[in-house]
């Protein structure tokens, strides 16, 4: 992860920034004047912990969102890389090409073979293009349905890690049936019979999420969101202006604790004081920690139950008003 | 040539009346014919005198009632108008009758969501307004002596949006089919998902989905017909999964609306784009079928499943 002075400061933020460049001062002041500062530097390293602390404390829905698309933190690949081993890199959808916003492939996770599948963002200008932000289009979605059905046929459970600000909503995705590649993942998730884990590691976006969100339990990182649709898009439907993203954040009830109040999602995982971005490895180990977790309770059913779970699962979801029955025959 | 109509399909899922180029989606008349539908068929029947109505793609001026009487389809120009499920029914069923099930399942403002306005007093409002209770019905009846239950959405209800209700009614006609060993049609309309009840409306897809998996393995036949337009959470779930997808003609259909792309894309999108001869042509459709033809084709299909 960078350190400073390479690190990105959200606008609350800034007051942590504020401690870091206080703490460059003294570093440089010592330096010249050869006076110890130790003691001072390591009180200035604490406030920032504690800053960090308060910051994630009290922050707004609006605010998670941001954190949850934080220019320093880990995407798929980052804890891919951290939590397995042995990852191999599967390509390609057989019919189209190479979807990046999509990645996936065989790993281990503590010496038990997983298919581990996600959206993959770009870190820099030309990786975000390649990685198309995150967005995948049909093949992407098709390339996850095949590595899930290769984990299927040789009995390995599926892992996936969300991270997208929704499928691509591009001509060449129309064309080749971005409706119909998600509502085949969905339907054939739900039916798939190995264990599914789900962690929603950044942003949740609507069916682009659910294509690859369908399992026996929904994990959700602390300062992620999940949702029907982007409190931007969101507000620009319903309060007809790009303004009202706040609001729109607010009312949608996105956060991780909104979904597991609403029982959603099944889990929260806890991340480092401040967010993902300030320590990758504590957050991969917290992680992993819940995802093997998770494995282990699903694991133990038979798969008939474990689908059969599923569907329940997702069937008490919504809520309605039910009326007494008045049988009405049209005639 | 056809002309293309613009038309923003998101402001349809606001909930708001909404002056439409389409045009056709609730003309006073229209809302006469349904405050007649507790009366009588004779009155339901019976369209105001004297008025009129304008082709949104040709132009072409006949009666409603001609309209009526020829299913809502322009005679020059074969336009799909837009309709709802009382005239589905009314198309598709022997003799108009069938029975309406699961309408006391209604939609509660359970997120208390408030965008311009609060959502239980938008619905308080459509409820008073119309006697639609949400964006979907469902009712069995035979279609020429083969029953089958059908599942049809009504856009004028927040642009026909996918929330819980319309999943927990679709979920309980799955059931009633499986029960009662009958094929199952769902005619989709719809903007998208119904943004009020927030990520509940996005889980919709996984249940309907879950349900018809359960549809599948009793080897019941799932018709999905797509008519103008079909949108959003709809196409990304149970609207692409029939084991037929069927559509009316010239019906708009897509995951993303042609206005996000657009956007996106920073392009005019090419004359036919998302319309159902575009999805037929990339392998997405079985086939499209006429309005005047639907239900003969219906009939026909269930006989071949049944065969
Ligand atoms: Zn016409």
């Amino acid at each position: 992860m960078p350190q400073y002075p390479n690190r990105q400061f959200l606008d609350f933020e800034q007051p942590i920034k504020t401690l870091y460049e206080e703490i460059e001062k003294l570093k440089h002041t010592a330096e010249k004047s050869k006076i110890d500062m130790t003691d001072s530097i390591s009180k200035l390293e604490d406030a920032i912990i504690t800053k960090r602390k308060e910051i994630t404390e009290h922050l707004t829905p609006w605010q998670r969102v941001q954190l949850s698309r934080h220019p320093d933190r880990p995407y798929t690949s980052k804890y891919i890389h951290k939590i397995f081993s042995n990852f191999i890199e599967l390509h390609g959808d057989r019919n189209v090409k190479d979807d990046k916003a999509m990645v996936g492939g065989f790993a281990q996770l503590n010496d038990e073979t997983v298919m581990v599948i996600g959206q993959q963002k770009g870190i820099n200008t030309k990786t975000r293009q390649q990685r198309n932000f995150g967005m995948a289009n049909p093949e992407g979605y098709r390339k996850a349905l095949r590595l899930m059905k290769l984990a299927e046929k040789f009995n390995k459970p599926v892992i996936c890690l969300i991270d997208t600000p929704g499928a691509y909503p591009g001509l060449e995705a129309e064309e080749r049936g971005q409706g119909e590649a998600i509502a085949r993942n969905i339907y054939e998730m739900i039916r798939l019979k190995v264990p599914i884990v789900i962690v929603i590691i950044g942003e949740g976006a609507s069916g682009g999420a659910l294509g690859i969100g369908v399992g026996d339990k929904t994990l959700m990182m602390e300062n992620t969101w999940y949702t029907v649709i982007s409190p931007e898009s969101c507000s620009s439907i319903l309060w007809r202006s790009w303004d009202k993203k706040e609001i729109a954040a607010e009312q949608l009830r996105l956060t991780a604790t909104d979904m597991k109040g609403f029982g959603l999602v099944d889990e929260i995982v806890p991340e480092p004081i401040g967010g993902a971005h300030w320590d990758y490895d504590e957050a991969a180990t917290i992680l992993k920690q819940h995802i093997a977790t998770a494995l282990q309770e699903i694991k133990p059913l038979r798969a008939e139950q474990r689908i059969t779970n599923r569907i329940e699962k997702y069937g008490k979801m919504g809520f309605w008003n039910e009326v007494p029955i008045t049988e009405n025959n049209h005639q | 040539m056809k002309k293309e109509r613009e038309e923003d399909l998101d402001q349809n899922l606001t909930g708001e009346e909404t002056a439409n180029p389409a045009g056709e989606i609730k003309p006073k008349w229209y809302s006469r014919i349904r405050q007649g539908i507790t009366t009588s068929t004779a009155d339901k029947k019976e369209t105001p005198e004297g008025l009129w109505s304008k082709c949104p793609q040709c132009n072409f001026i006949c009666t409603t009632s001609e309209l009526r009487e020829n299913l809502f389809v322009c005679s020059k120009c074969n336009y799909h108008h837009r309709i709802g499920s009382e005239e589905y029914f009314e198309i598709i069923f022997d003799n108009n009758t069938y029975t309406e099930l699961f309408d006391n399942i209604q939609s509660k403002d359970f997120l208390n969501f408030t965008d311009l306005k609060n959502y239980q007093k938008r619905l308080d409002e459509i409820h008073s307004k119309t006697d639609l209770k949400d964006s979907m019905r469902v009712a069995v009846g035979k279609i020429n002596g083969e029953e089958m239950v059908i599942a049809c959405m009504d856009f004028e209800f927040i642009g026909g949006s996918l929330g819980s209700v319309m999943g927990e009614k679709f979920s309980r006609a799955v059931d009633y089919c499986i029960e009662h060993k009958l094929p199952y049609l769902v005619i989709s309309k719809s903007g998208g998902a119904r943004m009020m009840e927030s990520a509940f409306s996005l889980m919709q897809l996984a249940k309907t989905s879950g349900k018809l998996s359960q549809l599948s393995d009793a080897q019941l036949p799932y018709i999905s017909l797509l008519t103008d337009p079909t949108f959003g959470g709809i196409s990304a779930s149970f609207g692409m999964l029939g084991d037929l997808n069927i559509a009316e003609p010239g019906a708009l259909i897509g995951f993303a609306g042609p206005r996000v792309i657009k956007e996106t894309i920073k392009k005019d999108l090419p004359e036919g784009f998302q319309r159902s001869e575009f999805l037929l042509e990339h392998g997405f459709l079985d086939f499209i079928v006429d309005r005047k033809q639907l239900k003969e084709k219906l009939h026909k299909l269930i006989v071949l499943f049944k065969g």
